[in-house]
């Protein structure tokens, strides 16, 4: 291996491909292209992905969410059609039956008029819990969200989005500690959140879910909920599960399929996902596939060299350079074209990312975000296009040396 | 230097084989200058590239420099003819993006000798050939005759046993080709040994001795009188 480090072998391989300019040209537009297509495929689908997770982002991703509708069987005397109402202690039942449930939140809603002063409008209003905050964290622009004590004491405060904020409040005013009256009752604002890019409660005041009971007269009933599982809990199995549960309690057939809504995060994610992971398949794919014809390109001019060269190699033999020295001096040269292309492709590639995210990556609403390709992915693709380049170019090597001197050497 | 006793080659053509030397009894000692003369298809060519090492002969036996050469593999075939053999070419056979200088030191680098080296023992061999001053000149601007002269600087620059010339003064005219054997005699005053194949009989009277070749059989085997004063054999 001590040929490698040595200069004269360099020397040699210099010579041989500054006199083939466009083979050189060629073959190294080849591979370049293959590398500069993976890596900014790969960054440009990482900058998808990053962007999707920053949508999902503030979500415990294995959420499930139940409601109750309208049963569509007879069922043990009861008629079809019959309106279900989920409660408190349903929450209370599955919270004691399922281990799995990291967390459960009970949501009541509905929607009012919020006034302060002369400044009103119309909003959603929605009782909750402090767990709300832990399966879809809230973004906090003033104050605090909701905790347990203003649950036990029933406390009128509301936790009201920046819309809310903007209507009512002027611009930079803390309104925090400010009174604003919803229906007719009035509540403390303790907080302004900033909803993210996905909300199922729209531009709410969340108030305590105690308070919310009531003050709208819910008694235990509640609109519907929110559960969060373990980490690793299959979440498809466990909603099964979970409706199973709520159709046993209320007397529903369990075959009942109306009876009961819900929707299921991870499997929403999953499609998204899913796509993404389709993406950067074919990325690997188109990527690899190109690659692969670049390095087969230069095998292949390689071979037309080897050809071109007959003679100067029959010259080189004939003056002491045995077989192996000629096939080392080939596979170098197919093996330095393929790294120099690679890293060219790999500069390239990179250079167009940075430009991806300097064009697409910023704004308030960027399309990719934080388009990167793994050093590892990036080194692992260089070292297989170092072994292919070997690959590749014994195969001219070995034709170099199968001609004999003799032949290569003789006039015309 | 040279020991060959019936020596046979053959080369296939199709179902058949032409037999192209039948049995040559050739004896070369350390410093002869010998020429082969003959016509074309005579099979001097194939005679020197068995010498040369490029070939390799169905029957007899070959020695060279003691040793006898039977069942050559390529790299033990590369590393006696990088030793003991140095090559002129009709054609030159200079490679193009090489300059004079880089041309000459590359028997050397198969050698394993240092890059400095090279170049110091390249140069002076460039040197002996009158070509110091074009060291760095690639060879398509030189003359045929100076190429010629590069070529045999290249063969001489690893101090081979022997020179094998197949034509060297074929592509020249009268006064390169004066030069070159001037260069020739040279190094064969020196003590080398030089083995030249010419279909010229100017060129072959310079030699001090004149095989001649017909039909794969040697037919004469001549002491130059004129260039050996003191008879020898
Ligand atoms: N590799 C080969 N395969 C088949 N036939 C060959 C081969 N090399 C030489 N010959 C034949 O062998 C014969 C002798 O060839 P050779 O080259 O030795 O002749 P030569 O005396 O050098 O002729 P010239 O003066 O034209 O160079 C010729 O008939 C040639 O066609
Ligand atoms: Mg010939």
């Amino acid at each position: 291996m001590k040929f490698i480090f040595d200069s004269d072998t360099w020397q040699e391989i210099y010579g041989g491909i500054r006199k083939n300019k466009t083979r050189t040209v060629i073959t190294i537009i080849g591979v370049l292209w293959g590398i500069f297509l993976l890596v900014t495929l790969l960054g440009a689908s990482r900058g998808l992905e990053n962007n999707f997770k920053n949508i999902f982002g503030d979500f415990a991703t294995n959420s499930v969410f139940v409601w109750s509708q309208r049963t569509e069987l007879p069922f043990k005397g009861f008629q079809k059609g019959r309106r279900l109402r989920l409660t408190t202690n349903d929450v209370e039942i599955l919270k004691r039956e399922y281990k799995e449930i990291k967390f459960i939140a009970p949501r009541s809603q509905s929607n009012s008029a919020i006034t302060r002063g002369f400044k009103t409008g119309n909003f959603n209003i929605s009782g909750d819990l402090p767990v709300l905050d832990k399966v879809q964290k809230k973004d906090l622009v003033y104050g605090r969200f909701l905790n347990e004590n203003d649950i036990k004491l029933k406390a009128k405060v509301c936790v009201i989005e920046l819309e809310i904020y903007e209507q009512l409040f002027d611009k930079n005013e803390d309104p925090v500690g400010e009174m604003v009256n919803i229906g007719n009752i009035s509540y403390k604002v303790i907080g302004v959140y900033k909803n993210g890019n996905i909300s199922f409660d729209g531009s709410a005041a969340y108030i305590p879910f105690t308070t919310f009971q009531q003050v709208f007269n819910r008694a235990n009933r509640i609109s519907w909920m929110m559960i969060t599982a373990n980490e690793g809990v299959d979440i498809l199995q466990m909603e099964k599960d979970l409706l199973l549960t709520l159709k046993n309690i209320h007397k529903v057939d369990p075959e009942d399929k109306k009876a009961f809504g819900s929707a299921n995060l991870a499997v929403e994610i999953g499609k998204v996902t899913g796509f993404l992971t389709g993406m950067q398949f074919l990325t690997w794919f188109v990527g690899i596939a190109t690659l692969i014809a670049g390095v087969f390109a230069i095998g292949n001019i390689l071979l037309i060299t080897v050809k071109e060269r007959t003679k100067e190699i029959g010259i080189r033999r004939a003056i002491g350079a045995t077989p192996i020295e000629i096939r080392r001096q080939v596979v170098l040269e197919s093996v330095f074209l393929t790294t120099v292309a690679g890293m060219l492709g790999i500069i390239f590639g990179g250079f167009v990312l940075f430009l991806l995210d300097y064009f697409l990556g910023s704004g308030p609403d960027p399309t990719l975000v934080n388009p990167t390709v793994n050093i590892p992915i990036i080194l692992f693709a260089f070292l297989i296009l170092i072994v292919l380049g070997t690959l590749i170019g014994l195969i001219p090597a070995y034709m170099a040396t199968l001609v004999k001197p003799i032949d290569a050497l003789r006039d015309e | 230097m040279i020991r060959i006793n019936n020596l046979h080659k053959s080369y296939p053509i199709g179902k058949d084989s032409l037999h192209v030397l039948k049995g040559i009894d050739l004896h070369i000692k350390e410093g002869e200058f010998v020429s082969i003369m003959g016509s074309s298809g005579s099979g001097k060519s194939t005679l020197l590239n068995i010498v040369g090492l490029l070939d390799e002969h169905d029957e007899g036996d070959y020695f060279l420099n003691g040793q006898e050469i039977k069942n050559l593999n390529e790299k033990k075939g590369a590393v006696l003819r990088n030793k003991f053999l140095g090559f002129v070419f009709q054609s030159f056979n200079l490679i193009s993006y090489k300059t004079a200088l880089e041309n000459v030191s590359l028997p050397l680098y198969y050698k394993g000798v240092s890059r400095k080296e090279r170049q110091k023992i390249a140069l002076e061999y460039l040197d002996k050939v009158g070509l110091k001053d074009w060291a760095s000149h690639l060879p398509n601007e030189l003359s045929g005759g100076q190429k010629q002269r590069v070529a045999i600087a290249r063969a001489l620059v690893t101090q081979p046993k022997v020179v094998l010339a197949d034509e060297p003064t074929g592509a020249l005219d009268s006064t390169t080709t004066d030069s070159v054997m001037d260069l020739l005699k040279d190094i064969n005053n020196e003590g080398m040994t030089v083995f030249v194949i010419t279909h010229e009989e100017e060129v072959a009277d310079q030699t001090k001795r004149i095989v001649r070749l017909k039909d794969g059989i040697i037919i004469s085997d001549t002491i130059n009188v004129q260039r050996n004063p003191v008879k020898t054999v």
